[in-house]
């Protein structure tokens, strides 16, 4: 594991443990205060387990004002906190500071009510994402933002991350389906954001606070927008003979004016890995693979599939198959969403990165990302999100040896820095926490992060509330020495990723 | 685009209206502000200039010769623009390629001036109103993928890209939007664009009864026909909408199918089933006709020769029924937008007190009011938007992070911000 500089740690806060601990359990149920070594273990990394560290204490809070007490007496104490929902995330969000309180939300695990006629759910945060949906589909509706590990993650984790997922070109990401949050900030200010009318007035601080990684407050309750399920649901399975030419249809088929519900390619070594491990029938000769899926009404459907297949012959597909059933068109999925377990047969671990890049530039990007496998000599299979222009590419390596993490680390960044390069963003949807830290001076210059900062500031001016995250440790971008980039095993294997 | 440090315009800063072409220019002009303390109006094409609190400005910044679209990718589906540009350049820019902004903001211009004046889309951003597809397809902030803009201090800043998904660093291109000019000078601005639907038809419903019409609308929007649009309007407008295929002049609750020819037709009579609707009781209207209805609704037509008075209210769906019962004793006339969550209200008469009285409503029902047209003396004393003090706090904190001596549009939103 390569170095990461994280903020100094507070030797005064260290030497108060057991004060802090007595203090905050006078505020807390007592038996919500973790303090020994062995209670602290479970909570010493997230997704990205590539980093390690034991938090100073956790407090598992039950109610608002017990997050708003916590978080006041550590704003008077100055003790930093970390905020952490369901602990899945792969950028190292909730990663624990040595001199930190850990504010694990696991507590607020109840959907607080179902409103059918605003056609919302009001819910606390480590609800999981998935359990919203569940919690209406009885009547017909889902949430529509899904990230792969949907099962677990939690919403009040994905508002922090404005997580995507692979429908989200048609539905947009979190932030285009919340309609509200409240929140406590760091001085304990209890306040809501939105609400379930639209757009409320003033300056957009849901906005502000969907995707900041837990920077600027502590997400105490959620307000989702829920939408009624598509009546059909279909998918093609396309072979293209080139990245080009897949590249080329995607790009027509938005021109002609289609929006998939989802749209994904994989690249040939993903294909095969994938069709191997989960046997999903797919044309493991071609250059790339896409699936494509398109809801709606019956008539809506089909002439969008209709549309898709002769964009795609046009385009030189040497295969094209059309899902006659939703049993077929699940399988055309199972091995895309197989693609981490299929990975791990083929290497002992893999590094999965999550890049933006505009749509036209895939052919590219993914020729630079094979000549950069070259380079560093390690393999690589990408699978692509092309309605949303989210990559992620795979890189296999050994972590046991240093020298192939090293390099891993840096083919990692390396594609990343390409990716901001043709005009896409350092990560689409697992945001940036300490993983991509240090590569934000690829995408920002040092006024824009200051600017940002200044955000910080204004809301948490004593740098207490997840700290060492996001933005570089130095000021000056100039002054950032070599790039560390991180990846990492996955926690929890059997959740599905990306 | 690197700011040069050292580049030097031309700058007469004796005059009190700028008007800039580049955005070195801009710099200049916000650096001597700064250094000076000297407040300053931003405007663009002021269709909306007059939505907002009056305040004192000795300098103008006028961005309507910044103006231009600097990249449009429709396969990427995004437009770059200059913010001073014409809201109407971009729309017909786009249109060649069947291309929308699926937010359809509104034309203020009928409202304040008689005519079409859609604004720049600066103006558009900043003000963050949008028109019928709100509740399908989200705000103007939805469809903004990032932006360049000058800060207070004139530090040119950028936040975002131009692709769909970005969470890179904190999401500014939302705290710009719907920010009335108080954040920054916008400059750039990525925008999302979709394809226009091959058709669109509405069904056209008889009916003069709020209570119906939202159930109306509450029906088609669980419904799977995936409306975009979704209005009523009482008897008094009903004689505003002189359509070919509109069979009667009353009150009417309009709901709009979009998409492929064939899916639309078929979403269309599932609807009309699915709401028990007899045929002499409904109209169809067809792509052209359709077009036409939702541009009236967008331009807020039916309250074109409004001198004063006009409200908007926006509301969870559920509280709009009670809320416009309760507003009836001040005489009101208003047609709802956004399938039920969105009012637009004329009053006969408005002071001070029926203003508190009507917020007072409107907050116990969860929602918000924006004063858009009312009289100077009012407005002078009246709160245009409402706030409570703990936003308050936090707009000002927030504010002062972009705009620290307060120089842009002070005071436009609230007093002291």
């Amino acid at each position: 594991m390569s170095s990461l500089q994280m903020p100094k740690v507070d030797i005064a806060v260290m030497s108060k443990k057991d004060k802090i601990a007595s203090d905050l359990r006078r505020i807390i149920n007592s038996k919500n205060v973790l303090s020994n070594p062995d209670e602290l273990r479970p909570f010493e990394t997230d997704g990205l387990t590539a980093y390690r560290q034991m938090p100073l204490l956790v407090v598992m809070p039950e109610t608002v004002e017990e997050v708003s007490q916590i978080l006041k007496y550590c704003n008077e104490n100055k003790v930093k906190v970390v905020p952490r929902g369901a602990g899945t995330g792969l950028s190292g969000g909730s990663m624990p500071l040595e001199d930190c309180v850990l504010m694990a939300m696991g507590k607020f695990n109840k959907i607080i009510e179902i409103d059918y006629e605003n056609r919302c759910v009001v819910t606390q945060p480590c609800v999981t994402n998935l359990a919203i949906t569940h919690a209406v589909q009885d009547k017909g509706f889902y949430y529509a933002p899904d990230p792969s590990s949907q099962i677990a993650c939690s919403i009040g984790g994905n508002v922090a991350e404005n997580s995507g997922g692979v429908h989200s070109l048609k539905y947009g990401a979190t932030t285009n389906n919340l309609l509200g949050i409240q929140v406590v900030l760091m001085d304990g200010t209890v306040t809501k954001f939105g609400g379930k009318a639209m757009d409320a007035e003033g300056y957009d601080f849901l906005g502000l606070m969907t995707g900041s990684e837990g920077l600027l407050g502590v997400i105490t309750e959620v307000t989702v927008k829920i939408l009624k399920s598509p009546e059909v649901v279909k998918a093609a399975l396309v072979g293209f003979p080139s990245i080009e030419d897949a590249g080329n249809c995607v790009a027509e088929i938005i021109a002609e004016g289609c929006i998939p519900a989802g749209m994904e390619i994989m690249d040939k070594a993903l294909t095969k890995a994938t069709n191997d491990y989960s046997k999903a029938g797919y044309p493991t000769d071609a250059e790339a693979m896409m699936i494509v899926e398109f809801d709606g009404t019956e008539h809506e459907v089909e002439a969008y599939i209709q549309k898709t297949k002769e964009i795609a012959e046009k385009n030189n597909s040497s295969s094209l198959k059309i899902s006659k059933s939703n049993e077929e068109r699940l399988k055309f999925w199972a091995g895309r969403k197989a693609a981490f377990p299929a990975c791990g047969v083929l290497a002992p671990d893999y590094m999965c990165m999550d890049g933006s890049i505009p749509r036209g530039k895939l052919a590219e990007v993914l020729n630079e990302i094979s000549r950069l496998s070259k380079k560093y000599n390690l393999p690589v299979a990408n699978a692509f999100h092309a309605g949303d222009g989210n990559l992620h590419p795979l890189i296999m390596f050994d972590a046991n040896d240093k020298e192939s993490l090293r390099k891993c680390e840096e083919f990692g960044a390396d594609i990343l820095k390409y990716c901001v390069k043709v005009g896409g963003a350092l990560t689409g949807e697992h945001g940036v926490g300490i993983e991509k830290r240090e590569l934000m001076c690829e995408a920002f210059n040092d006024k824009d992060i200051q600017q940002q900062l200044t955000i910080k500031v204004a809301l948490d001016p004593n740098s207490l509330l997840n700290p060492g995250k996001v933005y570089p440790i130095l000021r000056k971008c100039a002054e950032e020495g070599r790039v560390h980039v991180h990846g990492g095993k996955t926690k929890f294997p059997d959740i599905p990723r990306f | 685009m690197e700011e040069k440090q050292n580049s030097q315009t031309s700058l007469d800063f004796n005059q009190n209206t700028f008007k800039p072409t580049s955005r070195e220019e801009i710099v200049e002009i916000i650096k001597t502000c700064y250094r000076k303390n000297i407040p300053i109006e931003i405007n663009g094409l002021k269709s909306k200039n007059k939505i907002g609190r009056n305040f004192q400005s000795e300098k103008t910044l006028d961005l309507s010769d910044y103006k231009g679209i600097i990249d449009y990718k429709p396969e990427e589906l995004y437009i770059k623009v200059k913010a001073g540009t014409p809201l109407k350049e971009i729309v017909e820019k786009l249109d060649k390629n069947n291309q929308q902004l699926a937010f359809e903001p509104n034309d203020f211009g009928y409202l304040f001036s008689g005519e079409s004046n859609s604004g720049s889309i600066g103006g558009v951003v900043s003000c963050n109103f949008a028109g019928s597809r709100r509740f399908k397809v989200g705000s103007v902030r939805d469809h903004i993928l990032g932006f360049q803009g000058i800060n207070g201090k004139g530090e040119t800043i950028k936040s975002g890209g131009t692709v769909v998904k970005n969470v890179t660093g904190y999401d500014l291109s939302k705290l710009v939007s719907g920010s009335f000019g108080t954040l920054m000078i916008l400059t750039e601005l990525s925008i999302k664009v979709l394809p226009k639907p091959e058709t669109s038809k509405t069904l056209i419903i008889k009916n003069p009864h709020l209570k119906k019409a939202l159930d109306f609308l509450g029906k088609a929007l669980s419904s799977s026909t995936d409306p975009s649009g979704g209005v009523f309007y009482p008897d008094y407008f009903g004689k505003d909408f002189v359509l070919n295929d509109l069979t009667h002049d009353g009150g009417l609750t309009a709901i709009r199918i979009e998409g492929p020819t064939n899916s639309v037709d078929q979403r269309v009579n599932r609807l009309s089933k699915e709401l028990g609707l007899l045929d002499q009781e409904l109209s169809i209207l067809d792509n052209e006709q359709s077009n036409i209805f939702w541009s009236r609704t967008r331009n807020l037509e039916v309250f074109k020769k409004l001198e004063n008075n006009l409200l908007r209210i926006v509301l969870p769906i559920s509280e709009t029924l009670q809320v416009i019962q309760k507003l009836k004793s001040y005489e009101i006339k208003y047609f709802i937008d956004w399938a039920g969550s969105l009012i637009w209200s004329s009053f006969d008469q408005l002071d001070t007190k029926i203003l508190n009285e009507i917020k007072d409503i409107v907050k116990k029902h969860q929602g918000y009011i924006t004063l858009i047209k009312i009289e100077e003396d009012l407005k002078a004393s009246a709160d245009i938007f409402t706030i409570d003090p703990i936003k308050y706090k936090i707009s000002e904190k927030i504010k002062r992070s972009f705009d620290p001596k307060r120089i842009f549009n002070p005071g436009k939103m609230y007093t002291g911000i």
